[in-house]
């Protein structure tokens, strides 16, 4: 247990993790502090091209081999599952409404990517390698837990509404998800000799981008949490704090039971305890309008972002440290 | 200068509905219309700004039409289908246009 807190408070100590810290603070002390809306997209958009070409080009070093099929298919079963785990969860827990347990539990089998990239930055940070297609993992995983979202809308006899053509594409061809994918498929093309012409841009001053938009998404988290305290009941907290632990058990059982490295089995535990509150919340907004935003962005934004960042991520990454340690 | 009479309908609709209302307002014969970001507010589902936003689920815009009167009915129509089930306000306001064959 001594060896857990003194990985976790070693993690807790980066100026990643601090930065986001501050944002929370500066919200919570009602600071004017803000980014500009384009800002944070410009940040947001630079930290998905960098993660992804540098997953790209991380399977361009190392090969493919079955386990990048399995762990597709892993991630594809957990992002299926989780939405279930959750709406039971949610729904013994609290008396929410049937919809907004189905928007919520959208909400928690997709993947948080900003939580992956502190994840992965840490990861880098401690030595530790992870495979360069977890990457890929994490984009498919952003997806399948609408679909479960809405047969459990469509099972409990809730009015939701059928996604047409257009609301499938924006899910599957969201900006994040083509950028991802985009960025990890030219990393895989150009291997390191594209990664040469462009680290002076997408590997030194990553961690300072992140950092910054760490900041922002403290300042929003904060301030959702502040605007939203009226909404919060304790089973709601309860489930916020559970529910990541739970998936991220889910996680580890299944990044060991594929084989993979330390490093991916923390990255998949943090896939699996994270909540999106960027695809996700687009998604279910056109699919159950009736649930209410606020609800679930306050859940996986303001309190289970929060915990994963500061309390998840070092937990997990010295749970496998202690697991996994040759 | 002659002056023409106008209805301007101005509807406020999540961010991720802009395309669906747009395509329904130039489905329903709208020959025109102004999209305006929205920079924060507050409603029945709480307070929110744009500042810092990543994600264009939180966001809103505002859609804004001028029609001949004899249209209101079919712009109307569109839109409410599909404002409806979604967070969003759509008011309509007497207006003066110059060019009336322009609406």
């Amino acid at each position: 247990m001594n060896e857990i807190l003194t990985l976790a408070r070693e993690n807790l100590i980066s100026p990643i993790i601090l930065s986001f810290v501050l944002g929370l603070l500066a919200a919570w002390v009602r600071s004017d502090l803000s980014f500009p809306e384009a800002i944070a997209r410009g940040m947001a958009l630079y930290l998905l091209f960098a993660i992804g070409f540098k997953g790209g080009v991380g399977v361009a070093a190392h090969g493919t081999d079955a386990r990048l099929a399995a762990a597709l298919l892993a991630g594809i079963a957990l992002s299926l599952v989780l939405p279930l785990l959750a709406f039971a969860l949610l729904r013994s827990l609290s008396q929410v409404s049937i919809m907004d347990a189905a928007a919520v539990a959208g909400h928690y089998g997709s993947i948080s990517i900003v939580t992956f990239l502190t994840a992965s930055t840490l990861l880098t940070e401690r030595g530790v390698a992870a495979e360069g297609y977890m990457v890929a993992v994490a984009a498919a995983m952003e997806a399948p837990a609408i679909l479960s979202a809405l047969w459990l809308a469509a099972w409990r006899g809730e009015g939701a509404e059928k996604p047409d053509a257009k609301a499938w594409r924006e899910v599957l061809f969201n900006g994040s998800i083509v950028l991802l994918v985009g960025a990890f498929v030219i990393g895989w093309i150009t291997g390191k000799d594209g990664l040469a012409q462009i680290d002076s841009f997408i590997v030194s001053p990553f961690k300072g981008v992140l950092c910054l938009f760490l900041l922002d998404m403290g300042l929003i988290a904060g301030r959702g949490l502040l605007n939203s305290r009226g909404i919060l009941r304790p089973g709601l907290l309860v489930f916020a704090f559970l529910m990541p632990l739970v998936g991220a058990m889910l996680g580890l059982a299944a990044g060991l039971a594929l084989g993979l490295s330390q490093g991916g089995v923390a990255l998949m535990m943090v896939l699996c305890a994270s909540a999106s509150y960027i695809a996700a919340p687009a998604a279910m907004r056109v699919a159950l309008p009736q649930a209410n935003p606020a609800l679930s962005l306050t859940l996986s934004l303001g309190l289970t972002f929060p915990f994963n960042l500061i309390f998840g991520i070092p937990l997990y990454l010295a749970l496998t440290e202690l697991i996994m340690r040759p | 200068m002659e002056m023409h009479k106008a209805k301007r309908v101005e509807i406020i609709i999540e961010a991720i509905m802009e395309r669906r209302l747009t395509d329904a307002l130039i489905g329903s014969g709208v020959t025109g219309y102004t999209v305006l970001p929205v920079s924060g507010g507050s409603g029945r589902s709480g307070q929110w700004t744009r500042e810092g936003q990543v994600s264009p689920a939180s966001g809103m815009v505002s859609v804004i039409c001028l029609v001949r009167p004899e249209r209101l009915d079919g712009l109307l129509h569109a839109a409410f289908s599909v404002v409806e089930r979604h967070i969003g306000v759509i008011d309509i306001t007497d207006a003066l246009v110059l060019r009336a064959e322009r609406f």
